[in-house]
């Protein structure tokens, strides 16, 4: 076990290495490269560039530079903010909390609702329930987020009344009810396309196991149906699940990025628009790195958590 | 004495591709749909008596289906079907492009690493790893931010976060297909590596490629959408169905159908694109038929 961690941890540390090439490659493809802040100012001379340039270290060897980059960021130095100064590391850390909530909830909606559809499709393999969800699934997973939100919002909040249309609360409330009640509608959107994929690779994961000969053992053995399902099937179904869970990580950011935006939800995604439209770009590049690296970390733990559920991985 | 003559037909590969793919309504659906989107955004224009970038102040958020304009009018008066029209040349051209770049540069680099295997491979497997890292909303809305938004830019930028998955695809098949017969064959006949590569290997994995190049069509739609939607992709005067939902969200109340249609066609052409791809997994590869 320990070795199969060591392995798995080593194999991300360079992974790392390669992400954060990529992300340093990205810096500089900017205009003007890290120095278009100073560019962009009409007083600057290019006796002045090249002094900032000398001062920041820009004129050294590309390697060195990014040896000198990838350590400051990994000792949590990763720049200031061109907007207000801040830190980028807690710039993004103040946003962080928000994304978290709505990443959580849908998360949580996705995989009861999913696991539910998956479940049942699966059980009733080619019935009405199954035709609808397989062809809805496919359907959600094709509808744009952003739209899907539109929608959501003039149905619920212009036509209904029911749901306010973006926010995370109402300025002076803030009370729990009322955080509930703005979470509603991001976090149904959010979890629209997380449902549709955990419901999919649920039925199929379902599918496998309930087709295996010690389900058919445990039939055998008169045990009651609903406890095979839950003590036998279930159980072996979710297995494989902690491997889409962290699969659909990436998917997840990218949605709460754009509910966010819809929502005008204070998270990260907002944060990360906002900061391009600013061409804010240390916060940009912060933002690119720290969800490259929660990807990665993401994939890493799921790998992990696979191998204690099931031995026959870190055997194998 | 008669001999009785007894045939049995057996049906050539594609014949019987052809069969599963038509027991897929879906995908024959999806067909159909993608036909007619591409056929009236090319042609549809010319039978409209509006151009899609023509500002009438006079008519400004005329609902749909009141006087000459069939979806209504948005915010500066122009014509919504001329610009849902003109949106999907953009919006379908930049699908399809982005997609044969992906499918190109995806096929090369999974070729190499499935066929040189050892460090090249590995390299260059884990370089589609480290950008698969990226959520391609974020890598691509950071690039976007870097360059200067336009067709163009758009399409490359949509390219360059889309060929991961068929490199790996790429890269399974050739590195399987390598030990078969055919290719130690063509190794022994002296062919060149190149060749063993693009003429004996990809050919042989033609199947999964075209599976996964329609499901990046489909992706690819959805990527442009969002890109244009945020304001960093196709830009204004030109209409792209992402683009045309802007500003749907500041008229929401008062114009809902500026969002409704461009919506309705981004779901139509993406969800046709998954269904055909789906139809065409279960026709092409047979082995994928057992779930």
């Amino acid at each position: 076990m320990a070795r199969y961690v060591a392995n798995r941890v080593a194999q991300a540390i360079m992974l790392l290495v390669v992400v954060s090439a990529i992300g340093f490659a990205i810096l500089h493809l900017a205009p003007g490269g890290p120095l278009s802040q100073y560019a962009a100012s009409a007083q600057m001379t290019q006796e002045d560039l090249d002094r900032v340039s000398r001062q920041l270290g820009l004129d050294r060897p590309l390697p060195i530079q990014y040896l000198d980059w990838f350590g400051r960021m990994l000792r949590g130095d990763w720049g200031h903010s061109y907007r207000d100064g801040g830190d980028v590391l807690s710039v993004i850390g103040s946003h962080l909390g928000a994304t978290f909530e709505l990443m959580a909830t849908a998360t949580i909606i996705a995989v009861l609702l999913g696991s539910w559809i998956g479940v049942l499709g699966a059980l009733r393999r080619y019935s009405l329930f199954d035709t609808l969800a397989t062809v809805g699934a496919m359907i959600a997973l094709s509808i744009p987020t952003f739209w899907f939100g539109l929608v959501a919002i003039y149905v619920f909040s212009v036509k209904l009344d029911w749901l306010p249309s973006g926010n995370q609360e109402t300025i002076g409330d803030g009370s729990l009810l009322d955080l509930l009640h703005h979470l509603i509608a991001p976090a149904l959107v959010l979890a629209l396309v997380e449902t549709a994929m955990w419901g999919r690779f649920m039925r199929s994961s379902m599918l496998e196991v309930i087709n295996q000969d010690y389900i058919r053992t445990a039939r055998a053995k008169g045990i009651p149906e609903w406890r095979i399902l839950t003590r036998h099937a279930l159980r072996n179904a979710l297995l494989p699940m902690i491997t889409v869970a962290g699969l659909q990580f990436p998917t997840l950011l990218g949605g709460a990025l754009v509910t966010e935006t819809v929502f005008t939800w204070p998270g990260m995604g907002r944060l990360f628009l906002d900061s391009i439209g600013y061409r804010d770009y240390p916060v940009v590049m912060g933002i690119l790195m720290f969800s490259a690296t929660m990807v990665l970390l993401g994939s890493l733990l799921a790998d992990i958590l696979y191998a204690v559920a099931d031995p026959r991985i870190r055997v194998g | 004495m008669s001999t009785a003559v007894l045939s049995i037909a057996h049906p050539t590969p594609g014949q019987a591709a052809w069969r599963r793919f038509r027991r897929h309504r879906l995908a024959l659906a999806g067909a159909v749909i993608i036909l007619v989107l591409v056929v009236g955004s090319t042609f549809g224009p010319y039978l409209l008596p509006f151009d899609d970038t023509y500002i009438d102040v006079m008519k400004r958020f005329a609902p749909p289906l009141s006087g000459a304009h069939l979806l209504g009018t948005d915010e500066l008066g122009r014509d919504v079907l001329a610009r849902l029209m003109m949106g999907g040349r953009i919006s379908l051209a930049i699908g399809i492009v982005a997609m044969v770049i992906a499918m190109a540069v995806g096929i090369v680099v999974g070729a190499f690493a499935g066929f040189y295997g050892g460090v090249v491979g590995a390299v260059l497997m884990r370089l589609v790893d480290a950008v698969l890292c990226f959520p391609s909303i974020f890598l691509l809305l950071a690039l976007a931010a870097l360059t200067e938004p336009g067709l163009v830019t758009t399409t490359v930028l949509i390219a360059a976060t889309a060929w991961m998955g068929v490199a790996r695809v790429v890269e399974a098949q050739v590195r399987s297909l390598r030990e078969r017969d055919f290719a130690i064959a063509a190794i022994a006949f002296g062919s060149s590596n190149l060749r063993i590569m693009f003429r004996e290997l990809v050919p042989n994995a033609m199947a999964p490629i075209v599976v996964a190049a329609t499901l990046n069509v489909a992706k690819a739609i959805l990527l442009e959408s969002y890109v244009s939607y945020l304001g960093y992709g196709i830009q204004p005067p030109a209409a792209s169905w992402g683009n045309m939902l802007n500003n749907a969200q500041i008229y929401l109340t008062s114009a809902p159908w500026l969002a409704i249609a461009p919506g309705v066609a981004i779901t139509l052409a993406v969800t046709s694109f998954n269904f055909l791809g789906d139809g065409l997994r279960d026709a092409l590869d047979p082995r994928m038929n057992i779930p």
